[in-house]
């Protein structure tokens, strides 16, 4: 057993995990965070996807252990004092969500793809959400989402700029 | 149009859950004294099991149990049962051989279980079942059709000489035979049908919890019919009566068929809770999704077309061989059949159809539905026959279709193959696809294509589908082992708002959304005020669940039939209130009125009447406002429409680009257009993934080659474009809410016009047949055997 600190979603847990542990394991079993899913055994589906140290990450590829002194974020960790991302209002508004599955870990990729890059072409986004499956949507909407939620990010910053003026 | 009601694109009220990461799945479930199940499944596609030995397994730190077919047998536990028996040519049965949960002297599959682990913890049930000693004595197996139906190949099952599990056709042989005796011109095919694998993105789990005190049974498991588990597990498996028995499907994460089926673990679990005083729980692996999820599809077949000299369609001819796997999964028999060889007729007016389907056993995955079910195989079929006759007699792709759709006029329209459609209108689709994806200048972006030395092509489709399934008493004649009804419970509580519990169940699909938006509609309560519930048979009384697309054609049908009570229990209180005849008043947008005045009485005053009966009609009604609904349906449904794609391939590496998708279907009624689309967009990546990338490839020695996401194609983002989606509407005739499905439109209607654009692309190089998926390697190979190089 080793004994690690981790910080998720703003708050510090001192835990024993075995060494193969997995990051995943750690959030879904240890501190019952099971927003975040496990979709495949060789980290191509992204259901497990979460931020370490602001990085989208596989949580299935990544030792608890590894995972120590880092600070962690989860789908449960997005929503903001009961306000939701707006990654998450456009996932809801573009009906980019079927079965719901995928989704948190699709959220995760595609919030950290904005933040690398917010003008993203459509091309960008499909690329950039590669490593996600998704069997219910096409990706039709979950594409327009993330267009959505970009430009929502992009007028709200530039109100925010122009209210500092 | 009703705020929130028939219509709407309300946004969905599952969402929330699901994007705050609350939502509640099988695997999420902990329950007090959790312990958990791995399988031990064979290595071998076939083979006898010499010994096993469970020792050093059960000596392991945290062991609870190591179970094998020995203590199957020993507690009586039934086989898993198949639901559906087909009469072969000769008029005797099909061939059931037994499905024991867990392998008993043989194994048939790679992948078939053999011993299960029970433990404390995940990690000591994973590392015990590493020291499970199973000797097996390695058999001939086989695994693809063409080497099972070959003389003297290995037996799957002794008692199905020649792998055969039956022999069946459909239609008139002889009237087939004439028209193809009279025909201008034959055109034949032979074509496969890839296999492909569920893939579902959350895998299969089971949760089993035996209660020695109450001696209750709860299941949670990933189910799309709760109610058909109980069923099955009540009277086959685990032989509990089902007062006995809840079984639970949360929040599931995706079926597309695969979670229809009862199978071994769900049984298992339960089993072993029982046996260790635990909860048991299994989370099925990818890579044993693969080995263990029912597959689909695997066709080889042999198909010809009769036309008259200006490319009237004669007749129609099938020769299938249909891959089972090793075992019968529940509805398996069905899929190459009833729904599949009944569509053959598609949109189209063919006055003599003759199919005749041999089911195979391999040493496989058990075959079984995937989103379609038969009917993308039938779509296949008969759309690149239809490609193949227009091309070979130099008719345009549109007008051979045109030519011989089913007039408007001829509805209802009775196929040759059993079926009688009840309304379509198969034009206006077509022309709305043709528009959307502009074929008049297909030419012009086809040579600017050349420029680029790429390669264009167009593709069409038109196609139909059963859905609603099914009358009862029709599939009891064609070999059901159920009914195919749905139920649904409406509770209007004492102050109007509304509890409505539905045996379908939604595992994606909103119909927590749309069913009420259906109340809304009929009742005229505030969207806000209705709950839909499903998934737990121990709150809705009943339920055959979801699959087939029959969720709002005959769950939403159940659930008008329920309310139609409702509204009439109503009317005599608000009669009494109003002291007005029955007969005089009328309910309309939530109120009922006395015909012709202002004297009214809101749905919520009635309903807080009919719980407070101080002022009521107390000799002739009861208190109290709830009631049921079965409806059996009277006909299937007949979705329809047209999918028209273009493709660019280039010819340096065999690459498919998908670069436009332009579909129109006609669904019928359309209860939210959002949710339609969706549906829709979901059922298109499926079907270009069949397509152009998956396929669940067996070697010789039935290894499966793709079994995990290394090596099976999923469709990602960046292999598909945006797609047009529009519909036409002509109301089902004989469901009272007039939908018929959306659910496999896409994965019905778009394979055969990926490949049709490939082949248009392909054919300047005298390319006329790819199979799918039609993969790089595959396109390349062919585009140099035209070219004479060496592929």
């Amino acid at each position: 057993m080793a004994s690690i600190t981790v910080n998720v979603n703003e708050e510090p847990h001192v835990v024993d995990v075995e060494p193969r542990t997995l990051l995943v394991e750690l959030l879904r079993e240890h501190l019952r965070l099971t927003g975040t899913h496990v979709g495949c055994d060789t980290s191509q589906c992204g259901a497990c996807t979460v931020w370490v140290d602001g990085k989208a990450v596989k949580s299935c590829a990544m030792l608890a252990v590894e995972a120590d002194g880092a600070s962690v974020t989860t789908i449960e960790g997005l929503a903001k004092n009961g306000q939701v991302h707006p990654m998450q209002a456009a996932f809801h508004s573009c009906h980019g969500l079927q079965c719901g599955f995928c989704t948190p870990g699709m959220v995760m990729t595609a919030t950290e793809l904005v933040q690398r890059n917010p003008s993203p072409s459509e091309d960008d986004v499909r690329h950039g959400l590669e490593g996600n499956l998704c069997r219910c949507t096409g990706y039709h909407n979950i594409v327009k989402a993330v267009l959505t939620a970009a430009e929502t990010i992009r007028s709200g910053q530039a109100s925010q700029e122009g209210g500092a003026r | 149009m009703i705020e929130n009601g028939l219509g709407a694109a309300v946004v969905r009220r599952e969402d929330r859950r699901f994007l705050l990461g609350k939502g509640r799945y099988v695997d999420d479930i902990e329950l007090p004294h959790q312990s958990y199940a791995v399988f031990v499944r064979s290595p071998y596609a076939h083979a006898a099991i010499r010994s096993i030995n469970a020792k050093p397994a059960l000596a392991a730190p945290g062991v609870l149990a190591v179970l094998t077919g020995a203590e199957v047998a020993a507690d009586d536990l039934g086989g898993i049962p198949c639901g559906w028996t087909i009469t072969n040519k000769d008029g005797s049965k099909m061939v059931a051989p037994p499905h024991p949960a867990l392998a008993q002297g043989k194994v048939r599959h790679a992948g078939d279980p053999v011993a299960m682990v029970v433990a404390k913890t995940k990690a000591q049930a994973k590392d015990a079942a590493q020291l499970v000693e199973i000797d097996y004595d390695p058999l001939p197996a086989v695994a693809h059709l063409n080497t099972a139906v070959a003389s003297g190949a290995p037996l799957v099952w002794d008692e199905a000489p020649g792998n055969v599990c039956f022999d069946w056709h459909l239609g008139d042989q002889a009237a087939t035979d004439a028209a193809f005796a009279k025909a201008a011109r034959v055109v034949t095919i032979e074509l496969t049908n890839n296999r492909i694998a569920p893939n579902a993105i959350e895998p299969r789990a089971a949760n089993g919890h035996y209660d020695d005190v109450s001696d209750h049974y709860t299941l949670y498991t990933t189910s799309q019919n709760p109610h058909l588990i109980r069923l099955l597990m009540g009277a086959f498996t685990l032989k509990v009566p089902e007062h006995k028995l809840r079984i639970v499907a949360p929040d599931v994460g995706g079926g597309f068929g695969s979670k229809i089926f009862h199978y071994a673990e769900e049984l298992l679990v339960l089993w072993a809770s029982k046996k260790v005083g635990r909860p048991v729980k299994w989370t099925c692996e990818r890579t044993e999704a693969f080995l263990s999820d029912a597959h689909g599809r695997d066709h080889v077949t042999h198909a010809e077309l009769a036309l008259s000299a200006d490319g009237k369609f004669l007749g129609l001819r099938e020769r299938t061989l249909a891959n089972m796997g090793a075992y019968l999964s529940t509805f398996a028999p069905a899929i190459p059949t009833y729904l599949h060889s009944t569509l053959l007729s598609g949109p189209y007016d063919i006055p003599a159809i003759y199919a005749e389907v041999k089911a195979i056993f391999t040493n496989t995955v058990p075959v079984d539905a995937v989103r379609g079910a038969g009917r993308p195989e039938t779509t296949y079929l008969v759309e690149r026959l239809v490609e193949k006759a227009a091309r070979e007699m130099g008719i345009d792709q549109v007008e051979i279709r045109r030519k011989n759709f089913i007039q408007p006029n001829q509805f209802p329209y009775q196929t040759a193959v059993a079926l009688q459609y009840d309304i379509g209108d198969y034009e206006p689709t077509l022309d709305m696809a043709l528009k959307a994806i502009d074929r008049d200048h297909f030419a012009e972006r086809k040579a600017e294509s050349e420029k680029r030395g790429k390669l264009r092509g167009f593709g069409i489709s038109t196609y139909i589908e059963a859905c609603g399934i099914a009358p009862s008493a029709l599939v009891g004649a064609l070999g059901a082992g159920a009914g195919l009804y749905e139920a649904a419970t409406i509770r209007v509580h004492p102050t109007g708002s509304v509890t409505v519990f539905t045996g379908t169940h939604s595992h994606g699909q909103g119909h927590e959304t749309t069913f009420a938006q259906l109340v809304v509609e009929k009742l005229g309560v505030p969207y806000e005020s209705i709950e839909i519930v499903h998934g737990d048979t121990d709150r809705i009384p009943f339920g055959m669940g979801t699959y087939g697309s029959r969720s709002a054609a005959v769950g939403g049908s159940a659930i008008y039939k329920a309310m139609d009570k409702i509204i009439e229990k109503g009317r005599k209180i608000a009669a009494h209130l109003l002291e007005a005849s029955v007969a005089d008043v009328e309910f309309k947008d939530g109120k009922y009125r006395v015909a012709g005045t202002d004297r009214e009485k809101s749905f919520a005053e009635v309903a807080f009447t009919a719980y407070v009966p101080h002022n009521y009609p107390i000799e002739t009604t009861e208190p109290g406002l709830e009631d049921s609904a079965f409806y059996d349906p009277k006909n299937f449904t007949f979705p329809a429409g047209c999918h028209c794609v273009e493709v660019e391939i280039d010819p340096e590496t065999g690459v498919v680009e998908v670069v436009d998708v332009a579909i129109a279907d006609d669904v019928g009624v359309i209860i939210n257009p959002m949710i339609v689309d969706g549906q829709a967009h979901g059922g298109l990546a499926q079907g270009i993934g069949q397509a152009l990338l998956e396929e669940a490839v067996y070697d010789s020695e039935g290894q499966l080659a793709s079994g995990s996401y290394m090596s099976y194609c999923m469709p990602r983002a960046a292999d598909l474009p945006m797609f047009k989606v529009g519909n036409h509407v002509t109301a089902c005739t004989h469901n009272p809410v007039g939908v018929k499905g959306v659910g496999e439109v896409g994965a019905i209607g778009v394979p055969p016009a990926i490949i049709n654009a490939v082949i248009d692309a392909l054919a300047p190089l005298g390319i006329t047949h790819i199979d799918m998926p039609a993969t790089p390697e595959k396109v390349w190979k062919a585009i140099q055997a035209a070219q004479g190089g060496h592929a």
